[in-house]
């Protein structure tokens, strides 16, 4: 048997580089090779919800909150948020939870020469990405499907820096749920955790609509999702909205606050 | 001595013989939380070029030992150098001079069975092309070319295997650790993967292999070393683990014409260096050091109490041997 010629000597730096670039290529080729898996994951749910309170609701004299136009422009952000959610917990969670419980197909990448938790960190990259993929998909959907279109109104600084932020911080939340929970539990808690994420998260109703009730107002703020429902309704309508002075700071301490426990419960996963 | 610990502030200098070593440990110690003792100061060198095996039973630390070697597992205590770098100080690095096949399969479920070298290869910082055509040069070599497109949940477990060692060493790494890499397999898959190592070994391939095997052990390794709870007990060649053994030759003696306690009693008192010599059905067990100098004796003894040969079977010492008598229990009990 003849071995492989050596590969030149690197830099440990310039070797954890290419190695974080690798198992990025790697995830996105799967991603690329399965459309089908990323496109019903992204699609079905907020299509869904669309369809029924942007669409159906209106069309059959359900009261919603204001007009049919009124409604579709509440739901455009609420659902930009939402797929990003989902991206967060379905691209980075779950598949840590089967990688970490049984696969353990992580190990190989686990002794690239990169630092454990730069592995994690790629996991974050890769659901950040999916996140903002899955935004450009529901988009324009979210623009057609409803009984009457939604009052556009983009602010471009806006989109292009909170849709980065809200997607790198449902990453994050993905990369700790995926790592700090018992994976006897995760299901479990995915039930519990994802229905009352969703509906409490401003992304079926702007967060001042709820003035009404303030103690669900209050609790609304307790909901990561509601930020970057908010901050995504500041970006693409002219809705009232949370201020962008709290949803920014929020959201960057938050994403820091779970990216820095994140990669701490997953190095303790990975390393015994 | 003084036990210096992983945790341990100041300096990290190698000892010299890092450098030369592939792998080296100094009172190398893992304390699970909770209190297991899993390895208790392990000092090892694997020399560049060999095949080193870890021998021992299940729950000996031989896997613990191997984990701290390829960072998976942090030291408590002491020390250990892959290529001449500290694991606990370096992980990251040691990663580029380590190729290792775990005990499960880890392959990567959603990608072929070419594209699980190729990325490989990529996390290595190896170029497309350059992966591409490694891969295609490995999976001759492991006779798996005509499954390069299989997804890999297709592939047998000695496939599967064969596919495992292939992309350890894809990278082209100092070191390879192969975790009881038989181990479920059936016996043609078991040959197979034994040739991949003797022939990785005859490219100079340095291979720490982990096995609870004796037969995998003395057939495949230069040296051997026999750890049980997480001590280094023997470490030697094959050969001269199974010389150093006393009284590990049986010479199984069978007759007609005599029974066999009375012939029992005429080679316990004749042949010498007899460390004992019972009846076992209608044969006689001789327990010697050595048999090449008994044959002769075991003969005459017979012929003088008018037995008829019909049987003299030598067994030598196996590496089993060796493990009861270091230990006083068999492998497999343990």
């Amino acid at each position: 048997m003849t071995l492989p010629a050596p590969a030149p000597p690197r830099s440990p730096a310039a070797a954890a580089l290419a190695a974080f670039g690798a198992l990025l290529a790697r995830d996105l080729t799967v991603l690329r090779k399965q459309p089908a898996d990323f496109l019903t994951r992204t699609i079905v749910q907020p299509v869904l919800f669309v369809f029924v309170l942007g669409y159906i609701a209106p069309r059959i004299g359900q009261p919603t909150a204001g007009s049919a136009t009124q409604a579709a422009t509440t739901l455009l952000a609420g659902m930009l948020a939402i797929v990003i959610l989902f991206q967060g917990l379905f691209a980075v969670a779950l598949p840590l939870v089967a990688d970490l419980g049984y696969t353990r197909e992580i190990d190989d990448r686990l002794l690239a020469p990169l630092p454990a938790r730069a592995v994690a960190l790629e996991k974050i990259a890769l659901g950040t990405i999916q996140g903002l993929l899955a935004a450009l998909v529901i988009f324009p959907l979210a623009m057609i499907i409803p009984a009457a279109p939604p009052a556009l109104h983009i602010h471009w600084a806006v989109l292009l820096t909170l849709a980065p932020l809200a997607a790198l911080m449902c990453a994050s939340l993905g990369l700790f749920l995926g790592t700090a929970l018992d994976p006897r539990l995760t299901m479990a808690l995915f039930a519990v955790l994802i229905t009352p994420l969703m509906w409490l998260g401003c992304a079926l109703f702007p967060w001042s609509a709820l003035h009404a009730i303030p103690w669900v107002q209050g609790l609304a703020l307790a909901d990561p999702l509601t930020y970057a429902s908010e901050g995504l309704r500041a970006a693409v309508t002219s809705q009232p909205h949370l201020s962008l002075l709290v949803v920014y700071p929020v959201q960057a301490a938050a994403t820091g606050l779970l990216l820095w426990q994140a990669t701490r419960h997953f190095t303790r996963r990975v390393i015994s | 001595m003084t036990r210096v610990t992983a945790a341990a502030p100041g300096p990290a200098i190698p000892p010299a013989a890092a450098a030369d070593a592939a792998v080296l440990t100094e009172s190398l110690g893992k304390t699970y939380p909770g209190g297991t003792v899993a390895v208790a100061g392990l000092d090892l060198e694997v020399r560049r070029g060999e095949v080193f095996a870890l021998l021992g039973p299940n729950g000996a630390g031989k896997s613990t030992t191997a984990g701290m070697l390829t960072t998976t597992v942090r030291p408590t205590a002491g020390r250990a150098w892959v290529a001449g770098l500290d694991v606990a100080a370096a992980p990251a690095r040691v990663h580029q001079h380590i190729g290792v096949v775990p005990q499960r399969n880890t392959l990567d479920r959603r990608l072929n069975v070419r594209d699980n070298l190729i990325f490989h290869g990529r996390y290595f910082g190896m170029r497309p092309a350059a992966a591409r055509a490694a891969a295609a040069r490995l999976l001759a070599q492991v006779s798996l070319s005509d499954a390069a497109g299989k997804r890999v949940d297709e592939l047998s477990g000695g496939m599967a295997q064969r596919l495992m060692i292939a992309r350890a060493i894809m990278h082209r790494p100092d070191v390879l650790f192969l975790d009881e890499p038989t181990t479920g397999l059936d016996p043609q898959s078991r040959l197979a993967v034994h040739d991949i190592i003797t022939s990785l070994q005859a490219a100079g391939q340095t291979i720490l292999l982990i096995t609870h095997d004796m037969t995998e052990a003395d057939v495949l390794a230069g040296r051997v070393a026999i750890i049980d709870h997480g001590r280094l007990l023997a470490l030697d060649t094959p050969a001269a683990l199974k010389r150093s053994v006393r009284g590990g030759t049986t010479v199984t003696v069978t007759a007609d014409g005599t029974g066999p306690a009375q012939l029992a009693a005429a080679l316990a008192a004749s042949v010498p260096g007899a460390r004992d010599a019972r009846p076992l059905g209608d044969a006689v067990l001789l327990t010697v050091d050595d048999s090449h100098p008994v044959l002769p004796a075991v003969l005459a003894a017979a012929e003088a109490c008018h037995a008829r040969l019909r049987e003299v079977r030598a067994d030598p010492p196996t590496l089993e041997t060796v493990f009861i008598q270091l230990t006083g229990k068999e492998l497999r009990d343990s």
